[in-house]
């Protein structure tokens, strides 16, 4: 409740209600409760397909790493690796340099151009997926082929320990080239809600700092990150439920093979690729069920960092607003 | 303490750094949109808008795909735009002090930014599997999901903007609830609103995952919302694998067209939001 307004506080009005407001209040009701019933409607509906799988397989389903169509034999360990491997490295590469990004827009770059600046980040932000997709295939996974795998293989490839990370063949599309895109696909998003959350720290607690002879670096290390720590890390869970769930920039280049390698050259697969693959392709009611059964992996493991990145933000928010 | 020397020196190393990587990062997207104007303006020709996707090795164009994109977008805009903006009157207005209005609130932002290929599972499940096959109305349903959210959330915030102040001016009048939020409240939220609209169109006219196993595809021209209908971004992804040249040709004139109509609605609506904030 608001101090300015007793506007719709709670308090029983004596008003008589019109009727046509008890109408028109059910109806606004009503489509408040199909956005509720949309999410569990997902959520049951996955459940209900994954149920044939789950009772085949039980939840050993989740560890075994077989993916067998001839066979009929379906485990979600491949594609929930390549999932993770594939975000890990895009989250890597993208939040140092998003947040580079964001610092450069708040604090280095000319006043002229951070209006423009922000704005060609935020217009980037908006890119279908579909587009990283298509340059990666033709453009990106060539060049990975012909300079950048052949380069890490000759050197990283022969460090102990690591080098099983670099090792094999340069195929061009694999797991290292599918991270690249999905990196250079959330980064504008990244950098633009960093941005945006650089933006609330106070000027008075910059300047403040400034007023201490703190260099740049240090006010930006010292003062403006842990003041929107909170906030931050949920900005960077929800890009990284982005990665995750992300299907077209990374279907084109991944490989789409469902097997675990130690190497990040290798071809592989993730949850969405397979499903986006595979779909309309599966031929037995249980390997749609497995696949659906992946979808609803996908699907809780994106809603708990989604939550958790929620929680974050919100939290941020009320200390804001206090 | 450290020295001034080593902290000036820590200072600008990271500057740089932070300079570089903006410079790097504007240069891969540079890059990839240049690249995309290039490909994609040497592929676009007449033919592109005016005949249908070809078999392979033959001319043709995208217009049953551009068609299929415009009608597939307009169902679920029509589907998606009244229930998101119903529902955040309802968490801004008559249930604004609700424990409902919470927890839609939350559904609502895990909604947003849920992966759209399980959208497509879903409404497989419900529309594709009862009806017993593909449908562009399917496809629509699935696009309309992900409009729903974007426009709550903008319906939401853009109500509460408006000051309470207006709203008791209405009530004093006499005027029921639902003629002062409908003259008075989104009067004042109108701008906002149709950003949120112009936003949702700009997300879903490049959404490909969604319809893959719900409107599916259609080498022919076709108006039949109960049959599958071709789309921009599955016919780009069907013949972007593909090894024919004239079909690779038209997926990037396609990618052009998608990131040409994304980027110019979301430039509309940023002016439609700029133009309201000066009067």
């Amino acid at each position: 409740m608001t101090a300015t307004s007793d506007y719709d506080s709670g308090v029983k009005s004596t008003r008589p209600v019109a009727q046509s407001d008890r109408i028109f209040g059910s109806l606004t009701l009503a489509a408040a409760v199909v956005v509720l019933l949309v999410l569990l409607g997902v959520f049951a509906s996955l459940v209900l397909g994954a149920w044939p799988a789950f009772k085949e397989y039980g939840l050993s389903f989740l560890w075994t790493a077989k993916w067998n169509p001839v066979t009929d034999k379906f485990g979600a360990l491949a594609p929930l690796y390549g999932t993770v491997v594939t975000s890990i490295i895009a989250m890597v590469i993208a939040v140092p340099v998003g947040l580079g990004i964001a610092i450069f827009l708040t604090e280095t770059c000319p006043r002229v151009l951070r209006r423009p600046l922000g704005i060609a980040i935020e217009l980037l932000a908006g890119i279908p997926s579909i587009i990283y997709g298509i340059w990666g295939l033709f453009v990106f996974a060539p060049f990975m082929q012909s300079y950048i795998q052949p380069f890490l293989i000759d050197t990283l490839g022969h460090v102990p320990v690591i080098g099983t990370l670099f090792a094999g063949p340069p195929y061009g599309i694999g797991m290292l080239t599918a991270g690249l895109i999905l990196a250079m696909m959330i980064l504008p998003f990244i950098a633009s809600l960093a941005r945006d959350i650089f933006q609330t720290v106070p000027p008075m607690l910059r300047e403040s700092a400034y007023g201490m002879g703190m260099t740049r670096w240090e006010v930006n290390r010292h003062i403006v990150i842990p003041h929107v720590r909170t906030a931050l890390v949920g900005g960077i869970m929800l890009s990284l439920g982005r990665a995750l769930g992300e299907t077209m920039a990374v279907t084109f280049v991944i490989g789409n093979a469902h097997r675990i390698s130690g190497s990040i050259l290798a071809p592989g697969t993730t949850i969405s690729a397979a499903i986006a693959n595979e779909f309309t392709e599966a031929t037995t009611p249980i390997y749609t069920s497995s696949l659906i059964a992946l979808g609803l992996v996908l699907f809780i493991l994106t809603f708990i960092v989604l939550a958790a990145a929620q929680w974050m933000l919100k939290r941020m928010k009320q200390k804001s607003g206090a | 303490m450290a020295s001034m020397t080593r902290r000036k020196t820590v200072n600008a190393v990271m500057m740089t750094l932070s300079t570089g990587a903006a410079a790097l990062g504007l240069f891969v997207l540079a890059v990839i949109l240049l690249y995309l104007l290039y490909k994609g303006a040497s592929a676009l020709n007449l033919a592109v808008f005016t005949q249908d996707t070809p078999s392979p090795m033959e001319p043709g164009g995208l217009r049953n795909a551009i068609l299929g994109s415009v009608i597939m977008s307009a169902i679920a805009v029509a589907i998606g735009t009244p229930i998101g903006i119903l529902a955040g009157t309802y968490m801004a207005e008559y249930g604004r002090y609700a424990k409902l209005s919470k927890v839609i609130r939350f559904v609502n932002d895990i909604l947003l930014s849920a992966p759209s290929i399980i959208v497509g599972l879903f409404v497989y499940q419900v529309l594709v599997v009862s009806l017993g096959h593909f449908s562009a109305l399917a496809g629509s349903v699935a696009l309309a999901i992900l409009v729903i959210p974007i426009v709550v959330r903008t319906t939401e915030d853009m109500l509460r903007l408006v000051p309470d102040q207006l709203r008791e001016a209405g009530l004093a009048m006499g005027w029921p609830r639902w003629v002062v939020i409908r003259t008075v409240a989104y009067k004042a939220a109108m701008a906002g609103i149709v950003t949120g609209v112009l936003l949702a169109i700009a997300r879903i006219s490049g959404e490909t995952a969604p319809l893959l196993f719900t409107a599916l595809s259609n080498n022919f021209f076709s108006l039949d919302l109960t049959q599958p209908m071709a789309s921009l971004p599955i016919t780009i992804f069907q013949f972007a694998l593909s090894p024919y040249d004239n079909w690779q040709a038209l997926a990037w004139a396609g990618a052009l067209l998608i990131t040409v109509a994304v980027l110019a609605l979301s430039i509309v609506a940023r002016l439609v939001t700029s133009k309201k904030e000066k009067h």
